[in-house]
């Protein structure tokens, strides 16, 4: 069971009802149980973002927004209408696929008017709309080639600019930088979060990347087996985990057990010495990682924790040697985020 | 050096090659304009007089008509069906869909002379008069494995969300298929039904067991071979069925070229030619 974390002020309420509500939503596919009893509220005007592992139920979810699914149970509300038995071309949504799903005999301008053509919007309105947003998602002067002709980053692209110029009030991204290496895949994360604020519109975003995740969203939901675990800011649910589950998939898995309490504390949290008080143990492993260095350090109490430093003055050698040293580990009290929780 | 006596080498033998397959062809080309009736090289002279006391026989006419006809009937059906079954095999998952897709393909496997033996037993068993139709349905049983092919070979080939998509932002199912299924599909179709068309209409061994007692262009011209008969009128149909033959093969593999649905490179001979079994 998820709790409803308060929506970043000003974002939510603006227009009154929700951009998306999902009640009760369930779907299943015989005995696989792909959203087990659903509940969500999505602010107007909000990146939203689905966090998860594959198969945890988060495509599902996006595609019961848009109406490709049918809930087997329960009810999609899109800004207060009840969509839940609404044809997905008449849901005022529109969505970026993973595999961007271009129309492969039409060219690039052509796949960027279709939404306008089918409505019946004249030829020069729909060619001036469909270029301006070509220019909007950087891709001018390219309308005449067709998909097979484009990188994939520029075809990633086109099927962002296919679905801006309907304009629709809520934009679903099914893990649209997937593809991308990571390079070109940290310039879109900028830009997709640019294009959100500018166009005003209430962004739902499915990724498994939790980088991505915490970089981009207003607020982000994290599931897992077809369940939520946890809905917060990215700074709640990172800071504040409330189950093992999102701990661990949210960031370092830094979890441990002291007077029969469990409890976490993030790895940039943790001060390491030679000598002075707290947990004492052994550097087992040295990951020089260029910026920072990460340790894992055995606690003679039990456990394990990874620690990681910044290289400021220290050097590659100086961490490297750390291998096999003692050292002493402590943490703020107010570092540490009690796991009470675990789900059944 | 090396290199380049490998490729002279290379060069020579697709040559050597090329020449083997089209040397009796070009052979029967050549005779079709001799002016004797005697097969022999060279030919004393020049003439296109075979061309016309082909196409004045009443039963060379009556053979092409109907060839024409069942290569029609069986390429219409072939459409019909064999799209039919690369949709439900691309797009849906059910009980025995690997063993469908099996037994469709099987046909062109078997010997023709097992499918003709086949067919004809069924028929007299059930007391069915040969007629067109008998060879209609005889050459679509390989007829659908071509357009089958060819469709599901496009089906894999494009992204199952593109309905989605076409959904998405805002068509109508009307739209979609007009806008997005005909034209994705089309030339896959086109290409699997020229094939069709060309293997049905030379066709021999089925045909024979399922013709009756009219001929077919094929089985006129085996009986006109058999009896060594007409000759040079048989070279002058041959002349015409070669090139009736190509034109068709060579639209399809156009068409499949250069449709924006396939990547360039060989992924697209592939497709065009996977359809063609070695008659």
């Amino acid at each position: 069971m998820a709790t409803q974390a308060p929506a970043r002020p000003g974002a939510s309420s603006a227009a009154g009802a929700p951009a998306v509500r999902l009640t009760g939503i369930r779907r299943t596919y015989g005995e696989v149980v792909a959203i087990a009893g659903l509940d969500l509220d999505i602010a107007d005007g909000e990146f939203f973002t689905l966090l998860g592992p594959s198969g945890s139920g988060k495509t599902t979810t996006l595609r019961v927004i848009a109406g490709f699914e049918r809930p087997d149970a329960g009810h999609v509300e899109l800004q207060g209408r009840d969509v839940t038995n609404v044809a997905p071309s008449e849901r005022p949504v529109n969505t970026v696929f993973q595999d961007y799903a271009l129309f492969p005999h039409m060219s690039v301008v052509e796949n960027v008017e279709y939404g306008l053509r089918v409505k019946g919007i004249g030829r020069k309105e729909r060619r001036e709309r469909a270029e301006e947003v070509l220019a909007r998602v950087r891709l001018p002067g390219l309308g005449a080639r067709k998909p097979i002709q484009l990188s994939g980053g520029q075809r990633q692209r086109v099927a962002l600019a296919r679905a801006i110029v309907n304009r629709p009030p809520l934009l679903l991204l099914d893990e649209p930088l997937g593809a991308l290496d990571l390079k070109l895949r940290q310039e879109m994360q900028v830009f997709l979060k640019e294009l959100q604020r500018e166009l005003g519109i209430t962004f739902v975003y499915v990724t498994h990347d939790q980088e991505e995740a915490l970089t981009m969203s207003d607020r982000l939901a994290v599931f897992n087996e077809g369940r939520i675990e946890q809905i917060g800011t990215p700074a709640d649910v990172y800071e504040h985990p409330e189950t093992e589950f999102v701990a661990g998939f949210v960031g370092v898995s830094n979890i441990l057990e002291r007077d029969g309490r469990r409890f976490i504390v993030r790895p940039e949290k943790i001060l390491m010495t030679e000598t002075g008080d707290g947990e004492a143990g052994v550097v087992k492993e040295v990951v020089y990682v260029g910026g920072f260095t990460r340790y894992i350090v055995d606690l003679d109490a039990g456990g394990e924790l990874v620690v990681v430093r910044q290289n400021l003055e220290s050097s590659s050698q100086d961490a490297l040697e750390e291998r096999g040293k003692r050292v002493r580990l402590s943490w703020r009290p107010e570092h540490t985020y009690d796991i009470g929780r675990d789900r059944a | 050096m090396e290199r380049r006596s490998t490729r002279i080498g290379l060069a020579l033998w697709a040559l050597l090659v090329t020449a083997f397959l089209w040397i009796p062809l070009l052979l029967i080309l050549v005779y079709a304009f001799n002016r004797s009736n005697v097969q022999s090289w060279p030919i004393p002279g020049f003439t296109t007089h075979w061309f016309r006391v082909a196409w004045d026989a009443q039963e060379v006419r009556d053979a092409i008509w109907l060839s024409v006809r069942a290569g029609l009937l069986a390429t219409g059906i072939a459409i019909l069906l064999g799209s039919g079954a690369a949709f439900a095999i691309a797009r849906f998952r059910f009980f025995g869909r690997e063993s469908v897709s099996f037994l469709l393909v099987l046909p062109i496997a078997l010997p023709g002379i097992i499918t003709g033996m086949a067919l004809n037993t069924f028929f007299v068993f059930n007391h069915i008069d040969l007629s067109l139709w008998t060879i209609v349905i005889g050459h679509a049983t390989f007829c659908i494995v071509i357009v089958y092919n060819n469709v599901l070979a496009r089906l894999r080939r494009s992204s199952p969300s593109l309905l989605e998509a076409s959904a998405d932002l805002g068509a109508d199912g009307w739209q979609t298929f007009r806008f997005v299924v005909w034209p994705v599909l089309s030339t896959a179709l086109v290409a699997g039904g020229l094939l069709a068309f060309a293997l049905s209409f030379d066709e021999v061994v089925v045909t024979y067991f399922t013709a009756g007692a009219q001929n077919t262009l094929p089985l006129l011209i085996f009986g006109y071979i058999r009896l060594g008969q007409q000759l040079p009128v048989v070279n002058a149909i041959a002349f015409a069925m070669i090139v009736l033959t190509v034109i068709p093969v060579a639209l399809a593999q156009r068409l499949m070229r250069d449709t924006g649905v396939l990547r360039r490179g060989a992924a697209n001979v592939t497709e065009a030619t996977q359809g063609i079994p070695a008659v």
